[in-house]
Protein backbone atom coordinates (compact mmCIF):
# COMPACT_ATOMS: atom_id res chain seq x y z
CA UNK A 1 0.00 0.00 0.00
CA UNK A 2 1.22 3.54 -0.71
CA UNK A 3 1.53 6.37 1.30
CA UNK A 4 -1.23 9.45 1.19
CA UNK A 5 0.79 12.60 0.67
CA UNK A 6 -0.40 13.53 4.68
CA UNK A 7 1.54 10.17 5.85
CA UNK A 8 4.74 11.02 3.50
CA UNK A 9 5.01 14.85 4.97
CA UNK A 10 4.70 12.99 8.14
CA UNK A 11 7.69 10.32 7.56
CA UNK A 12 9.84 12.65 6.54
CA UNK A 13 10.28 14.74 8.68
CA UNK A 14 12.63 12.86 10.24
CA UNK A 15 14.93 10.47 8.71
CA UNK A 16 17.85 8.72 8.40
CA UNK A 17 20.68 10.43 6.34
CA UNK A 18 23.21 8.11 4.16
CA UNK A 19 25.46 10.94 2.78
CA UNK A 20 27.62 8.26 1.20
CA UNK A 21 31.50 9.04 0.67
CA UNK A 22 31.63 11.46 -2.58
CA UNK A 23 29.48 13.89 0.28
CA UNK A 24 32.28 13.90 2.25
CA UNK A 25 35.01 14.83 -0.60
CA UNK A 26 34.18 16.30 -4.03
CA UNK A 27 30.12 17.01 -2.81
CA UNK A 28 31.45 18.56 0.68
CA UNK A 29 28.97 21.29 -0.50
CA UNK A 30 26.26 19.15 -1.11
CA UNK A 31 26.36 17.81 2.32
CA UNK A 32 26.48 21.01 3.57
CA UNK A 33 23.45 22.37 1.79
CA UNK A 34 21.56 19.75 2.41
CA UNK A 35 21.80 19.99 6.19
CA UNK A 36 21.10 23.59 6.21
CA UNK A 37 17.99 23.12 3.95
CA UNK A 38 16.78 20.60 5.75
CA UNK A 39 17.23 22.33 9.39
CA UNK A 40 16.14 25.79 7.54
CA UNK A 41 12.81 24.00 7.23
CA UNK A 42 12.49 21.93 10.12
CA UNK A 43 13.06 18.56 8.65
CA UNK A 44 15.67 16.59 10.70
CA UNK A 45 18.51 14.22 9.80
CA UNK A 46 20.11 10.89 11.80
CA UNK A 47 23.17 10.36 10.34
CA UNK A 48 23.53 6.48 9.80
CA UNK A 49 25.73 5.24 12.00
CA UNK A 50 29.08 3.24 10.58
CA UNK A 51 27.80 3.76 7.50
CA UNK A 52 30.03 2.48 4.73
CA UNK A 53 30.37 2.90 0.76
CA UNK A 54 27.08 1.63 -1.33
CA UNK A 55 29.88 -0.62 -3.41
CA UNK A 56 29.52 2.34 -6.38
CA UNK A 57 30.77 1.25 -9.35
CA UNK A 58 33.34 -0.70 -8.36
CA UNK A 59 32.57 -3.61 -6.40
CA UNK A 60 29.64 -4.05 -8.69
CA UNK A 61 32.10 -4.89 -11.42
CA UNK A 62 34.19 -7.17 -9.76
CA UNK A 63 31.22 -9.15 -7.58
CA UNK A 64 27.71 -7.44 -7.95
CA UNK A 65 26.03 -9.41 -4.68
CA UNK A 66 29.14 -7.82 -2.41
CA UNK A 67 27.75 -4.63 -3.79
CA UNK A 68 24.02 -5.77 -2.90
CA UNK A 69 25.36 -6.61 0.91
CA UNK A 70 27.55 -3.24 1.14
CA UNK A 71 24.30 -0.92 0.43
CA UNK A 72 21.69 -3.87 2.72
CA UNK A 73 24.20 -3.25 5.15
CA UNK A 74 23.38 1.12 5.39
CA UNK A 75 20.16 -0.11 5.36
CA UNK A 76 20.35 -2.98 7.78
CA UNK A 77 21.78 -0.32 10.01
CA UNK A 78 19.27 1.85 9.72
CA UNK A 79 15.82 -0.42 9.89
CA UNK A 80 17.35 -2.65 12.69
CA UNK A 81 19.38 -0.39 14.86
CA UNK A 82 18.23 3.39 13.92
CA UNK A 83 14.60 1.82 13.82
CA UNK A 84 14.14 4.24 10.92
CA UNK A 85 11.35 3.99 8.30
CA UNK A 86 13.09 6.24 5.73
CA UNK A 87 17.12 6.31 4.29
CA UNK A 88 17.35 9.29 2.53
CA UNK A 89 20.82 9.45 0.01
CA UNK A 90 21.27 12.74 -1.75
CA UNK A 91 23.94 11.18 -4.13
CA UNK A 92 22.38 9.31 -7.15
CA UNK A 93 24.90 6.71 -7.08
CA UNK A 94 23.91 5.49 -3.67
CA UNK A 95 20.26 6.15 -4.17
CA UNK A 96 20.45 3.95 -6.91
CA UNK A 97 22.60 1.28 -5.37
CA UNK A 98 20.13 1.14 -2.14
CA UNK A 99 17.31 0.96 -4.91
CA UNK A 100 18.83 -1.68 -6.51
CA UNK A 101 19.58 -4.08 -3.13
CA UNK A 102 16.04 -3.79 -2.14
CA UNK A 103 14.74 -5.08 -5.72
CA UNK A 104 17.32 -7.65 -6.02
CA UNK A 105 16.78 -8.83 -1.94
CA UNK A 106 13.21 -8.27 -2.73
CA UNK A 107 12.91 -10.94 -6.25
CA UNK A 108 16.43 -12.57 -5.91
CA UNK A 109 16.94 -15.43 -3.66
CA UNK A 110 20.99 -15.65 -4.77
CA UNK A 111 21.23 -12.21 -3.89
CA UNK A 112 19.68 -13.04 -0.32
CA UNK A 113 21.76 -16.37 0.04
CA UNK A 114 24.95 -13.91 -0.33
CA UNK A 115 23.47 -11.37 1.97
CA UNK A 116 22.69 -13.52 4.51
CA UNK A 117 25.88 -15.26 4.45
CA UNK A 118 28.12 -12.24 4.26
CA UNK A 119 26.14 -10.35 7.55
CA UNK A 120 26.51 -13.94 9.70
CA UNK A 121 30.35 -13.51 9.12
CA UNK A 122 30.24 -9.87 10.19
CA UNK A 123 27.77 -10.70 12.92
CA UNK A 124 25.08 -8.44 11.32
CA UNK A 125 21.80 -8.82 11.24
CA UNK A 126 20.69 -9.08 7.33
CA UNK A 127 18.63 -6.16 5.99
CA UNK A 128 15.01 -7.95 4.99
CA UNK A 129 13.71 -6.16 1.83
CA UNK A 130 10.35 -4.06 2.74
CA UNK A 131 11.75 -2.97 5.93
CA UNK A 132 12.31 0.95 4.81
CA UNK A 133 11.93 2.91 2.13
CA UNK A 134 15.01 4.41 0.37
CA UNK A 135 14.14 8.10 -0.96
CA UNK A 136 16.63 11.05 -2.57
CA UNK A 137 17.06 14.64 -0.95
CA UNK A 138 14.29 15.56 -3.89
CA UNK A 139 11.88 13.23 -2.26
CA UNK A 140 12.60 14.28 0.89
CA UNK A 141 12.21 18.00 0.66
CA UNK A 142 9.30 17.52 -2.12
CA UNK A 143 7.14 15.47 0.09
CA UNK A 144 9.12 16.23 3.29
CA UNK A 145 7.60 20.17 3.05
CA UNK A 146 6.28 20.63 -0.67
CA UNK A 147 6.29 23.54 -3.10
CA UNK A 148 3.04 25.34 -1.22
CA UNK A 149 5.05 25.16 1.87
CA UNK A 150 8.17 26.55 0.39
CA UNK A 151 6.87 29.07 -1.21
CA UNK A 152 5.65 30.61 1.80
CA UNK A 153 9.10 30.12 3.32
CA UNK A 154 11.24 32.09 0.53
CA UNK A 155 12.55 35.13 1.62
CA UNK A 156 15.26 35.77 -1.30
CA UNK A 157 12.88 34.66 -4.71
CA UNK A 158 14.99 33.13 -7.66
CA UNK A 159 12.93 35.16 -9.33
CA UNK A 160 14.61 35.51 -13.05
CA UNK A 161 17.15 32.96 -12.21
CA UNK A 162 16.83 30.49 -15.69
CA UNK A 163 17.91 27.10 -14.55
CA UNK A 164 18.25 24.21 -16.68
CA UNK A 165 17.67 21.17 -13.95
CA UNK A 166 19.90 18.38 -14.76
CA UNK A 167 19.07 15.11 -13.08
CA UNK A 168 21.76 12.46 -14.73
CA UNK A 169 21.08 8.90 -16.13
CA UNK A 170 21.03 7.26 -12.41
CA UNK A 171 18.07 9.09 -10.72
CA UNK A 172 15.82 7.45 -12.56
CA UNK A 173 17.18 4.01 -14.38
CA UNK A 174 16.50 1.52 -14.84
CA UNK A 175 13.02 2.01 -13.91
CA UNK A 176 12.12 -1.49 -12.60
CA UNK A 177 14.32 -0.74 -9.38
CA UNK A 178 11.74 2.70 -8.92
CA UNK A 179 8.49 1.16 -8.56
CA UNK A 180 6.87 4.15 -6.77
CA UNK A 181 8.01 6.69 -9.90
CA UNK A 182 5.19 6.60 -12.77
CA UNK A 183 2.30 6.42 -10.78
CA UNK A 184 0.31 9.53 -11.86
CA UNK A 185 -0.03 12.88 -9.96
CA UNK A 186 2.96 13.82 -7.49
CA UNK A 187 5.09 11.14 -8.37
CA UNK A 188 8.30 11.47 -10.58
CA UNK A 189 8.47 10.50 -14.16
CA UNK A 190 11.36 8.01 -15.27
CA UNK A 191 11.24 9.63 -18.68
CA UNK A 192 10.81 13.47 -17.52
CA UNK A 193 11.61 13.70 -14.29
CA UNK A 194 10.16 17.11 -12.57
CA UNK A 195 10.79 17.21 -9.15
CA UNK A 196 13.64 19.49 -9.00
CA UNK A 197 12.09 21.80 -11.62
CA UNK A 198 9.03 22.14 -9.02
CA UNK A 199 11.05 22.73 -6.10
CA UNK A 200 12.79 25.74 -8.02
CA UNK A 201 9.96 26.86 -9.20
CA UNK A 202 8.72 27.16 -5.72
CA UNK A 203 11.74 29.07 -5.16
CA UNK A 204 10.95 31.31 -8.12
CA UNK A 205 13.32 30.10 -10.54
CA UNK A 206 12.35 30.03 -14.15
CA UNK A 207 13.33 26.40 -15.08
CA UNK A 208 14.24 26.82 -19.09
CA UNK A 209 13.23 23.89 -20.84
CA UNK A 210 16.02 21.67 -20.67
CA UNK A 211 15.37 18.05 -23.01
CA UNK A 212 19.25 16.35 -21.73
CA UNK A 213 18.13 16.42 -18.27
CA UNK A 214 18.61 12.95 -17.91
CA UNK A 215 21.46 12.04 -20.94
CA UNK A 216 24.90 10.54 -20.11
CA UNK A 217 27.74 12.70 -18.90
CA UNK A 218 30.01 9.81 -19.22
CA UNK A 219 29.36 8.10 -16.17
CA UNK A 220 31.80 6.67 -13.93
CA UNK A 221 34.51 7.97 -16.68
CA UNK A 222 33.74 11.55 -15.70
CA UNK A 223 35.98 12.35 -13.22
CA UNK A 224 38.83 10.59 -15.27
CA UNK A 225 40.77 12.29 -17.82
CA UNK A 226 38.45 11.19 -20.18
CA UNK A 227 37.91 12.98 -24.32
CA UNK A 228 34.59 11.01 -23.82
CA UNK A 229 33.30 13.00 -21.04
CA UNK A 230 34.66 15.73 -22.04
CA UNK A 231 32.54 16.03 -24.84
CA UNK A 232 29.52 14.91 -23.35
CA UNK A 233 29.47 17.54 -20.73
CA UNK A 234 30.49 20.30 -23.17
CA UNK A 235 27.29 19.10 -25.20
CA UNK A 236 25.03 19.40 -21.81
CA UNK A 237 26.46 22.43 -21.02
CA UNK A 238 26.04 23.64 -24.52
CA UNK A 239 22.65 22.61 -24.42
CA UNK A 240 21.96 23.74 -21.75
CA UNK A 241 22.82 27.37 -22.86
CA UNK A 242 21.26 27.38 -25.73
CA UNK A 243 18.25 26.52 -23.91
CA UNK A 244 18.49 29.96 -22.38
CA UNK A 245 19.86 29.26 -18.72
CA UNK A 246 22.08 30.70 -16.87
CA UNK A 247 22.70 28.09 -14.08
CA UNK A 248 22.56 24.17 -14.24
CA UNK A 249 21.25 22.74 -10.88
CA UNK A 250 22.40 19.44 -9.36
CA UNK A 251 21.28 16.80 -7.62
CA UNK A 252 24.31 14.15 -7.55
CA UNK A 253 27.66 14.84 -6.59
CA UNK A 254 29.53 12.83 -9.56
CA UNK A 255 27.26 14.52 -11.71
CA UNK A 256 28.18 17.99 -10.61
CA UNK A 257 31.63 17.45 -10.02
CA UNK A 258 32.05 15.94 -13.40
CA UNK A 259 29.92 18.94 -15.04
CA UNK A 260 32.25 21.37 -13.14
CA UNK A 261 35.70 19.63 -14.15
CA UNK A 262 34.94 18.81 -18.17
CA UNK A 263 33.99 22.21 -18.10
CA UNK A 264 36.99 23.41 -17.51
CA UNK A 265 38.88 20.90 -19.19
CA UNK A 266 36.66 21.55 -22.58
CA UNK A 267 38.03 25.31 -22.16
CA UNK A 268 41.98 24.08 -22.20
CA UNK A 269 41.92 21.16 -24.01
CA UNK A 270 38.91 22.10 -26.93
CA UNK A 271 39.45 25.69 -26.46
CA UNK A 272 35.45 25.60 -25.87
CA UNK A 273 34.39 28.65 -23.41
CA UNK A 274 31.02 27.65 -22.01
CA UNK A 275 29.70 30.16 -19.00
CA UNK A 276 26.36 28.77 -17.38
CA UNK A 277 27.82 27.50 -13.84
CA UNK A 278 26.51 24.73 -11.96
CA UNK A 279 24.85 24.70 -8.26
CA UNK A 280 23.32 22.13 -6.22
CA UNK A 281 19.81 22.93 -5.92
CA UNK A 282 20.16 22.35 -2.26
CA UNK A 283 21.95 25.56 -2.47
CA UNK A 284 19.80 27.26 -4.49
CA UNK A 285 16.91 26.48 -2.26
CA UNK A 286 19.30 27.51 0.36
CA UNK A 287 19.83 31.33 -1.06
CA UNK A 288 15.86 31.61 -1.46
CA UNK A 289 15.49 30.69 1.73
CA UNK A 290 18.00 33.47 3.50
CA UNK A 291 20.85 31.23 4.02
CA UNK A 292 24.02 32.76 4.00
CA UNK A 293 26.07 31.33 0.37
CA UNK A 294 29.19 30.51 3.03
CA UNK A 295 26.89 28.26 4.97
CA UNK A 296 25.95 26.67 1.91
CA UNK A 297 29.35 25.80 0.53
CA UNK A 298 28.17 28.13 -2.57
CA UNK A 299 32.11 29.06 -2.58
CA UNK A 300 33.42 25.70 -2.84
CA UNK A 301 32.20 25.10 -6.06
CA UNK A 302 34.65 25.19 -8.94
CA UNK A 303 32.92 27.06 -11.49
CA UNK A 304 31.68 30.69 -10.97
CA UNK A 305 28.83 30.30 -9.13
CA UNK A 306 29.45 32.58 -6.27
CA UNK A 307 30.08 35.19 -8.67
CA UNK A 308 26.61 34.09 -10.84
CA UNK A 309 24.92 34.68 -7.58
CA UNK A 310 26.31 38.17 -6.77
CA UNK A 311 25.57 39.11 -10.31
CA UNK A 312 22.33 38.21 -9.63
CA UNK A 313 21.78 39.40 -5.89
CA UNK A 314 21.30 36.53 -4.79
CA UNK A 315 24.64 36.23 -2.63
CA UNK B 1 27.82 3.15 -44.05
CA UNK B 2 29.29 5.93 -42.35
CA UNK B 3 31.28 5.74 -39.15
CA UNK B 4 30.36 7.31 -36.10
CA UNK B 5 33.23 9.79 -36.44
CA UNK B 6 31.81 10.99 -40.35
CA UNK B 7 28.49 11.35 -38.94
CA UNK B 8 30.49 13.56 -35.67
CA UNK B 9 32.12 15.75 -38.09
CA UNK B 10 28.70 16.41 -40.50
CA UNK B 11 27.23 17.52 -37.30
CA UNK B 12 30.50 20.21 -36.40
CA UNK B 13 30.02 21.53 -39.95
CA UNK B 14 27.48 24.29 -40.63
CA UNK B 15 24.59 23.24 -42.07
CA UNK B 16 23.51 23.91 -45.15
CA UNK B 17 20.65 26.27 -45.92
CA UNK B 18 17.50 24.36 -45.52
CA UNK B 19 13.82 25.11 -44.59
CA UNK B 20 13.96 23.49 -41.04
CA UNK B 21 11.63 20.57 -42.14
CA UNK B 22 14.18 19.41 -44.65
CA UNK B 23 16.78 19.69 -41.24
CA UNK B 24 14.85 18.08 -38.91
CA UNK B 25 14.52 14.91 -41.44
CA UNK B 26 18.56 15.03 -42.29
CA UNK B 27 18.92 15.27 -38.64
CA UNK B 28 16.34 12.31 -37.93
CA UNK B 29 18.50 10.34 -40.86
CA UNK B 30 22.05 11.42 -39.28
CA UNK B 31 20.38 9.85 -35.71
CA UNK B 32 19.11 6.52 -37.45
CA UNK B 33 22.32 6.17 -39.02
CA UNK B 34 24.45 6.73 -35.19
CA UNK B 35 22.37 3.50 -34.01
CA UNK B 36 22.52 1.60 -36.96
CA UNK B 37 26.40 1.77 -36.54
CA UNK B 38 25.50 0.76 -32.63
CA UNK B 39 23.33 -2.27 -34.04
CA UNK B 40 25.98 -3.40 -36.96
CA UNK B 41 28.74 -3.54 -34.55
CA UNK B 42 26.93 -6.17 -32.59
CA UNK B 43 26.72 -8.00 -35.68
CA UNK B 44 23.36 -7.43 -36.54
CA UNK B 45 21.38 -6.30 -39.04
CA UNK B 46 20.06 -3.03 -38.58
CA UNK B 47 15.64 -3.13 -38.39
CA UNK B 48 13.66 -1.02 -40.68
CA UNK B 49 10.51 -1.49 -38.85
CA UNK B 50 9.04 1.82 -36.28
CA UNK B 51 8.00 1.83 -32.87
CA UNK B 52 5.96 4.77 -32.27
CA UNK B 53 6.55 5.83 -35.84
CA UNK B 54 9.64 6.06 -35.82
CA UNK B 55 12.60 3.69 -36.90
CA UNK B 56 15.09 5.60 -34.58
CA UNK B 57 12.78 4.31 -31.91
CA UNK B 58 12.83 0.91 -33.04
CA UNK B 59 16.66 1.03 -33.76
CA UNK B 60 17.19 2.00 -30.28
CA UNK B 61 15.13 -0.97 -28.98
CA UNK B 62 17.06 -3.16 -31.42
CA UNK B 63 20.11 -2.06 -29.85
CA UNK B 64 19.24 -1.77 -26.26
CA UNK B 65 18.50 -5.67 -26.22
CA UNK B 66 20.77 -7.48 -23.99
CA UNK B 67 23.02 -3.99 -23.06
CA UNK B 68 20.63 -2.47 -20.35
CA UNK B 69 22.91 0.22 -20.14
CA UNK B 70 22.52 1.65 -23.69
CA UNK B 71 19.02 2.83 -22.30
CA UNK B 72 21.14 5.61 -21.38
CA UNK B 73 20.20 7.33 -24.66
CA UNK B 74 16.89 6.84 -24.51
CA UNK B 75 15.09 9.90 -23.55
CA UNK B 76 17.84 11.25 -25.90
CA UNK B 77 16.20 8.86 -28.87
CA UNK B 78 12.67 10.22 -27.82
CA UNK B 79 13.47 14.16 -27.45
CA UNK B 80 15.53 13.98 -30.86
CA UNK B 81 11.36 12.04 -32.49
CA UNK B 82 9.57 15.03 -30.20
CA UNK B 83 11.71 17.73 -31.55
CA UNK B 84 11.05 16.32 -35.22
CA UNK B 85 7.48 16.29 -34.88
CA UNK B 86 7.57 20.04 -33.38
CA UNK B 87 9.58 20.76 -36.51
CA UNK B 88 7.57 18.62 -39.05
CA UNK B 89 4.04 19.49 -37.47
CA UNK B 90 4.45 23.27 -37.89
CA UNK B 91 4.68 23.36 -33.59
CA UNK B 92 4.21 26.75 -31.83
CA UNK B 93 7.81 27.70 -30.87
CA UNK B 94 11.28 28.95 -31.76
CA UNK B 95 11.54 26.45 -34.67
CA UNK B 96 15.49 27.42 -35.21
CA UNK B 97 15.74 26.99 -31.46
CA UNK B 98 14.41 23.91 -31.57
CA UNK B 99 16.28 23.07 -34.88
CA UNK B 100 19.75 23.74 -32.45
CA UNK B 101 18.36 22.07 -29.52
CA UNK B 102 17.79 18.99 -32.52
CA UNK B 103 21.06 19.02 -33.23
CA UNK B 104 22.60 19.12 -29.95
CA UNK B 105 20.71 15.93 -29.33
CA UNK B 106 21.22 14.10 -32.19
CA UNK B 107 24.94 15.42 -31.02
CA UNK B 108 25.09 14.05 -27.80
CA UNK B 109 23.78 10.53 -29.43
CA UNK B 110 26.82 10.29 -31.47
CA UNK B 111 29.32 11.21 -28.48
CA UNK B 112 27.45 8.84 -26.60
CA UNK B 113 27.40 5.76 -29.30
CA UNK B 114 30.67 6.53 -30.16
CA UNK B 115 32.10 6.38 -26.86
CA UNK B 116 30.52 3.48 -26.20
CA UNK B 117 31.84 1.94 -29.14
CA UNK B 118 35.20 2.83 -27.42
CA UNK B 119 34.39 1.88 -23.81
CA UNK B 120 31.82 -0.65 -23.34
CA UNK B 121 30.91 0.52 -19.80
CA UNK B 122 29.76 4.13 -20.93
CA UNK B 123 25.85 4.84 -18.92
CA UNK B 124 27.16 1.33 -16.99
CA UNK B 125 26.99 3.31 -13.58
CA UNK B 126 23.47 4.45 -14.50
CA UNK B 127 21.72 1.14 -16.08
CA UNK B 128 24.00 -1.83 -15.52
CA UNK B 129 21.72 -4.52 -13.51
CA UNK B 130 25.03 -7.10 -14.66
CA UNK B 131 28.56 -6.61 -14.41
CA UNK B 132 30.92 -5.33 -17.03
CA UNK B 133 32.64 -7.92 -18.58
CA UNK B 134 31.63 -11.52 -18.80
CA UNK B 135 34.89 -12.58 -17.14
CA UNK B 136 33.61 -10.44 -13.89
CA UNK B 137 30.29 -12.69 -14.05
CA UNK B 138 32.58 -15.99 -13.63
CA UNK B 139 35.08 -14.01 -11.61
CA UNK B 140 32.05 -13.19 -9.07
CA UNK B 141 30.58 -16.26 -8.91
CA UNK B 142 34.22 -17.46 -7.08
CA UNK B 143 34.38 -14.27 -5.41
CA UNK B 144 31.46 -14.81 -2.97
CA UNK B 145 32.25 -15.50 0.38
CA UNK B 146 31.51 -18.99 1.61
Amino acid sequence: MTDSAADKKAKYQRVAYYPGCALEGTGHAYNTSTKAVGKKLGLELDEVENWNCCGAMEVKNVDPKVQTYLSSRVMAIAANQMHAATVMAPCNGCYHNLKKAEYDLANDAGSREVVERIARKAGDEPYRAGSLETIHALDWIKHGVGEDELRKRVTKSLAGLKVANYYGCMYTRPRHIFPEKDKGAGTESTSKPHFMDDLLAAAGAVNVDFPLKTACCGGAHTLSDSDISTKLVLNILQAAEAAGAEVIATECPTCHSGLEMHQMRAEKVLGKKTKVVMLYFTQLLGLALGIAPRALGVHENASLALERMREKALA
Amino acid sequence: MRTIEALELELDVAPPAEAHRDAARRLLGLAEEVLEAWVDARGETSTAEEREGFRLLALHHQGARGAASFNACRETCREIAYHYNLLTLDAAGDAGQQLKMMGLLVRHLALFVGGKMQVEGLGEFCCASKPLRAESATMAEGMTPD
